[in-house]
């Protein structure tokens, strides 16, 4: 980086400082901290479609659709995240797998399961074992988000469907004695009025989502504990910047990262919050 | 059928490294699929019941803590449920199993004068005490949270009650306060335990080594699934057990919530519901 970093075993202190944390590697490090920004902007709206879907489902009139969404809401409480996010990519992956086997090398007669190998034809890998590099971070990176998606949006879909249920019940009569039909009542009452029921759960959701960045390593994403195991190992003399193992410092640097998070989070969540309750006929909106 | 009972006993109790050392690698059956991860759920259950018991008593005197007017007492507790609260548990494994294997080497050594004792700090290095802690310490931080929402909510008339009777100090808070205190936070603090047994599924893929292939039921799960690249039996069989677990657990908290709920008039007893729009953790 600094004109001065050409040789690094003859600089002391500080000057050594300034040039470690400006290696490429390092700069590998801070871009995985915007990954992490760039997930928590992304699986926060995909896990509000996915939980909308999901709270919908839950009440709708159809018996099948109905317990498709109650099941997809009650499975998050009995079964740890952490088995989703194992499950869902390499589930996700073979299913394209087999899907794209099917359509490209319907020729191919010889079954996909073959004892414990999962084959299929080269045109029907994903992604292609000619594409590049990114490609594959690209595609890791978006089975990724998907687990995040449905995982978030089981949790979501349960804080919006209470929420829905919190709305009281004269409001929804009140929209059937003036002849609106089921889905104008969904629409204009039932939506616009769920969003202070929903706020507190949706905030510490949003609390919970971004505790659970750091998953992505399970992933197999290059993120920032990938880095900070990778740049805190012990360095012997081969490297140019050789030191002893300080990974607890790393791990300590990404705890002050999250801890500012989260307390960022909670002051700007809380003033949304007071905002919110201002006139509301709640506790908070009169003491407010 | 009986192939099965000799693999229940070759493999139930593999993760605590009775039975059989060779984990299977091929023709792998369905039946050491199902013998293996629940052998490896021994150790959720450890960890979790272990953090949990501990966890309960150390949350109450956080709460109690942050709820002091003193200074000296509420500024720790705060930062300490601000800590193991505001920060992911994924890294909180990491960042403690570095700093216990450096422990070490910062030197621990005790001159009694006729010997030097070297305290053995390398036990916190291995999962069954290390990342108990941790998970210990995590427990303690959200469920003090619970407590302190609920030490706030006990109603002002209870308290002037427990005065007019002459309550005072431990008296007070053992026969009033913290009943009421526990029976107001029960309902978030089963949601706590169910998220605590969920959350020891992230030991062994953290800085803790699973020794000799002992892990838990998670880490068979994804051992299995990576030698049968077949995902569709292993992680669904972890999640059975799971909700097992989780009915287990709301059964048994269901049955002390009927207890703390005793003394109230039947139209009050607040059953245990989950506080649906309303996720603590």
């Amino acid at each position: 980086m600094f004109s001065y970093c050409v040789d690094p075993k003859t600089l002391e202190g500080l000057m050594w400082l300034s040039c470690y944390v400006t290696t490429a590697k390092h700069m590998s490090f801070y871009f995985s901290f915007l990954v992490v920004m760039g997930l928590l902007s992304l699986a926060a709206p995909l896990a509000m479609a996915f939980g909308f879907a999901g709270a919908t489902a839950s009440r709708s009139t159809f018996r099948i659709i109905r317990s498709l969404g109650k099941g997809y809401l009650a499975m998050i409480r009995g079964i740890p995240d952490i088995v989703f996010f194992l499950f869902i990519p390499i589930a996700l992956d073979q299913a394209f797998e087999y899907l794209r086997h099917k359509v490209l090398c319907s020729d191919v007669t010889e079954p996909i399961r073959q004892g414990n190998d999962f084959v299929v034809c080269a045109a029907a890998k994903l992604p292609l074992n000619t594409a590049s590099e990114w490609v594959h971070d690209i595609y890791g990176f978006s089975l990724a988000l998907l687990a995040f998606g449905f995982v978030f949006g089981a949790f979501a879909g349960n804080v919006l469907s209470g929420a829905m249920a919190a709305v009281p019940k004269s409001q929804i009569e009140t929209g059937e004695a003036y002849g609106f039909s089921q889905s104008q009542i969904f629409r204009r009452i039932l939506i616009p009025q769920m969003w202070i029921y929903a706020l507190p759960g949706l905030s510490n959701l949003w609390m919970i989502l971004i505790k659970a960045t750091p998953l992505l390593f399970l992933l197999g994403i290059e993120d920032i504990v990938y880095w900070a195991k990778e740049l805190g190992g012990i360095k012997t003399g081969v490297y140019e910047y050789p030191h002893p193992d300080w990974r607890a410092w790393y791990f300590g640097v990404l705890m002050i990262f999250y801890l500012s998070l989260t307390y960022l989070s909670q002051s700007v969540l809380d003033k949304i919050s007071t905002r919110l309750s201002q006139g509301q006929a709640t506790m908070a909106g009169k003491a407010g | 059928m009986s192939s099965c009972f000799q693999t229940l006993s070759d493999y139930g109790l593999r993760s605590i490294g009775y039975g059989e050392r060779l984990l299977p690698k091929a023709d792998i059956t369905l039946c050491e699929q199902f013998v293996l991860i629940g052998s490896g759920m021994i150790w959720n259950i450890y960890f979790a019941v272990l953090a949990l018991l501990l966890g309960f008593f150390f949350a109450t005197v956080l709460a109690l803590g942050k709820n002091s007017n003193l200074f000296p007492f509420s500024a720790p507790c705060r930062l300490f449920i601000f800590i193991f609260r505001g920060s992911p548990l994924f890294i909180q494994f990491f960042f403690a199993y570095d700093l216990f294997v450096l422990l070490p080497r910062l030197g621990f050594d005790i001159d009694l004068g006729f010997l030097v004792v070297t305290v053995e700090t390398r036990w916190l290095t291995k999962a069954w005490l290390g990342a108990l802690m941790v998970l210990f310490f995590n427990t303690s931080a959200y469920a003090g949270e619970i407590f302190y929402g609920a030490l706030r909510a006990v109603p002002s008339q209870d308290l002037e009650s427990a005065d007019a009777f002459g309550f005072t100090g431990i008296k007070k808070f053992r026969r009033i306060i913290w009943p009421t205190m526990l029976r107001l936070a029960w309902p978030s603090y089963t949601n706590e335990a169910i998220f605590m047994f969920h959350a020891t599924t992230l030991v062994f893929f953290t800085g803790f080594p699973a020794w000799q292939q002992k892990g838990d039921a998670i880490y068979y799960a994804s051992y299995l699934a990576d030698k049968t690249f077949n995902p569709f039996v292993p992680y669904p069989i972890v999640g059975l057990y799971f909700i097992l677990l989780t009915l287990l657990i709301i059964g048994l908290f269901g049955l002390i919530n009927r207890r703390l709920n005793k003394h109230l008039p039947t139209n009050e007893r607040k059953r245990l519901r989950f506080n649906k729009y309303n996720l603590i953790r």
